[in-house]
């Protein structure tokens, strides 16, 4: 597969854009519903960081399979999970991709190739290189999504070792949003996160995760090559979340102006800038993209709360 | 009165045919004691200590250090105490074993992991050092020749990193065993086994399952001290979703470890360091998890074991029938779904029951066995006690240790003393 590093195709353009439209607005739902007691526990939204999952999984195909982190709204709905049930699941209803059993952080959806959400941080690094145990010389690939915390994790270091002894077929991406939960990368990850996978030498690419352009360029590129048998690479995608870590988290600790600099770089403000400059798109239709993302929310949303509570949970302790 | 017992060269596998001797552990007028570490050897595979099949004193050494012989061929004459020595062999339950010989415990594995590898291509097989060198304990000799690297293979010192391959591929259609060296490194792959692979089937809504198994040694009484001795089970036993599997014989053994790589449920394979070199008859026959196996019927106290513990408790009950008691003798043989209709049907005729457990008194599985008693069977209870191991570290020196664990003069003093 080749794909063109400089230009996209404005369908194809228009059809990232609109997927990372979902995935803000999706977010900002699930926020205004947990603010309304809807959603429960805690969840943690991916608004920011959209073009990274996006950009990537626009190079996947039928049998890749990704790993997702708690932060996973996105990731799934990147790969094409169901809106309307992942809102449910949220919602805690029986319509939920999961049936209520899963919730924000544990969501499970293979049919869209997604291996799961990982609510102990770094556990997707573990999941993508088992899977990527069985797709060895099948020419799918798996995806490790985690962010910079995780780098600090046994997992990281265990796994990416792992995968490069057995020349895996796995592609860890970590999503540096800048913070580790409250405690900024820096201050806990000396040497940085690049020279560690570069340690175990890991071909190891760096991106601006907030351009979907530049993601998607640089995921075919690195994907390309895993698929071709040469054995896990990494990458960096540098990004920012816009919110706190959790929803109990109004993200204090960030310097002042900060989010301000990186709102600059908003990665739907950045798709939109590239749709309406270099691809010529009109404005019209970059408007009638994004109505046509609130209707399709509004339509989910109000279908979501409709549904029904599950009455049992009526999975055995085992599969007999 | 004493008799000679004719010490062989380890037979490790059928790949093999010679070994050489390292070292002797014990010299000749040497007094050892059944399952103290009397020999090194070496083959091309692995470097392995035997122990003392039997109590007794060493008489002649056959084969010196830095000789080779054929497997099999006699090394060195044992002079067994005779009043210890029915007490001292390897006990058989059931139909399990003969005296003098059989396949050991841990070819019974090695023969379940190359025919389940045979029989289905999805059963992929790892760990460290057990594909090359073919194990630590050498289990597994011989099967990445036969079955190629991309099978069978060794990973790096990565218990976590371990787990969670095993997780990943079960998840997406293979049936991995993956072998963690000593349980107590289990600690290590924790979370991927209970915060994950114990979850998908219940996430996935009965969707998808978590095929994999986990083979881990166990056990005291080899002096590995503290942290190379532990019975993880009760650090496991309250993980819904993972079954829990405890072979006392070679049969046992073989027939379990197909059943828990055929099962679609995350297993682990608890495997007795001290049961390694213990003898009996296998066949291919799987033999379901879950199920308890009574393995001497008696009428007057009911004892439950697993592992280990059901030989010393079939030697304490050879004991405790000359004192007129009949004791019936259950070998649980998977922890965790435990079957509790056997122990119940048991304790209806006995009304007496104690549970035999290496590991410690709080938490353990023996108090879920008595737990269960209580509520199911109460009306049939005369007396439920436990024995184990205390609550505390196990100890490295050997009178130590051996004072540590719940062996058969235990059991029967404390039958005797209750009766």
């Amino acid at each position: 597969m080749t794909v063109e590093t400089t230009s996209l195709e404005t369908g194809l353009a228009l059809d990232l854009y609109r997927r990372m439209l979902l995935i803000r607005g999706f977010e900002d739902r699930v926020q205004s519903l947990f603010l309304r007691g809807e959603v429960y526990g805690t969840t943690h939204l991916y608004s920011g960081q959209e073009a990274v999952a996006v950009g990537f999984a626009s190079v996947l195909r039928e049998g890749d399979l990704v790993a997702c982190t708690y932060r996973g709204h996105g990731h799934l709905l990147a790969m094409g999970t169901d809106p309307e049930g992942l809102l449910a699941e949220l919602l805690g209803r029986e319509t939920g991709v999961n049936g209520g059993r899963a919730g924000s952080m544990n969501v499970v959806d293979q049919e869209h190739g997604v291996l799961g959400c990982y609510g102990i941080v770094g556990g997707s690094i573990a999941a993508a290189t088992g899977a990527a145990l069985s797709l060895r010389g099948s020419g799918s690939v798996a995806v490790a999504y985690f962010g910079d915390g995780a780098t600090n994790q046994a997992y990281f270091f265990e796994c990416l070792n792992f995968a490069k002894v057995l020349a895996l077929p796995v592609v860890f991406v970590c999503e540096n949003n800048g913070y580790g939960e409250y405690t900024p990368f820096e201050a806990v990850t000396p040497g940085g996160i690049v020279p560690r996978a570069a340690a175990m030498e890991l071909r190891t690419t760096q991106v601006d995760g907030m351009d979907v352009r530049a993601v998607r360029a640089a995921a075919a590129e690195v994907v390309d090559r895993v698929r071709g048998g040469d054995g896990p690479e990494f990458v960096e995608a540098r990004t920012y979340r816009f919110v706190g870590h959790s929803r109990s988290d109004p993200g204090k600790y960030r310097p002042d102006g900060e989010l301000d600099r990186w709102r600059e770089r908003d990665p739907l403000s950045v798709a939109a800038s590239l749709l309406r400059g270099d691809l010529g798109v009109a404005d019209e239709e970059v408007q009638r993209v994004e109505s046509e993302v609130e209707a399709e929310l509004d339509r989910i949303e109000t279908a979501a709360l409709a549904a029904p509570f599950p009455q049992s949970v009526a999975i055995p302790e085992f599969n007999e | 009165m004493s008799e000679l017992l004719e010490i062989g060269m380890p037979k490790l596998s059928d790949s093999m045919e010679e070994a050489t001797v390292l070292a002797w552990l014990k010299q000749p007028g040497d007094r050892v004691k059944r399952g103290e570490p009397l020999v090194e050897v070496e083959t091309d595979k692995a470097t392995v200590v035997y122990e003392a099949e039997a109590d007794g004193v060493l008489e002649e050494l056959v084969v010196a250090e830095g000789e080779t012989a054929q497997l099999g061929a006699l090394i060195a004459r044992l002079r067994v105490d005779e009043a210890r020595a029915r007490a001292a062999a390897p006990a058989r339950p059931a139909a399990a074993a003969r005296e003098d010989g059989g396949v050991e415990l841990r070819e019974a594995i090695r023969q379940a992991l190359d025919e389940e590898l045979e029989r289905d291509e999805r059963v992929i097989f790892f760990g460290e050092d057990v594909a090359i060198a073919g194990g630590v304990f050498a289990v597994t000799p011989g099967l990445q020749e036969k079955y190629g690297p991309s099978r069978v293979f060794d990973t790096p010192i990565s218990e976590l990193a371990m787990s969670g391959a095993a997780y990943g591929a079960a998840i997406t259609g293979l049936r991995p065993v993956l072998e963690i060296m000593f349980g107590d490194f289990l600690a290590l792959s924790m979370d991927m086994l209970i915060n994950q692979a114990t979850k998908y089937w219940f996430l996935s809504g009965g969707g998808r399952s978590c095929p994999l198994v986990i083979r881990s040694v166990v056990g005291a009484g080899g002096r590995f001290g503290a942290i190379h001795s532990q019975m993880p089970v009760s650090w496991l036993m309250g993980v819904t979703g993972l079954k829990l599997v405890a072979p006392a014989t070679p049969a046992d053994a073989k027939g379990l470890l197909k059943a828990a790589i055929r099962d679609e449920n995350p297993v682990i394979f608890f495997e007795h360091k001290r049961l390694y070199s213990v003898k009996g008859d296998v066949d291919g026959e799987v033999v379901e998890l879950g199920k308890a196996n009574v393995v001497r019927e008696g009428k007057d106290l009911t004892l439950v074991s697993a592992m280990k513990g059901v030989h010393d408790c079939l030697a304490a009950a050879d004991e405790l029938a000359g004192h007129g008691v009949e004791v019936e003798v259950i070998d649980l043989r998977t922890l965790r779904p435990l079957d509790t209709e056997t122990v119940l049907g048991s304790l209806a005729k006995t009304n007496r029951v104690a549970v035999v457990e290496e590991g410690p008194l709080t938490g353990g599985w023996a108090g879920e066995v008595l737990a269960l008693v209580m509520e199911h069977g109460l009306g049939d209870v005369d007396d439920a006690w436990r024995i184990t191991t205390p609550n505390a570290p196990i100890p490295y020196s050997p009178p130590l240790e051996d004072a540590f664990l719940p062996g058969p003069e235990r059991i029967v003093r404390e039958v005797l003393q209750r009766r």
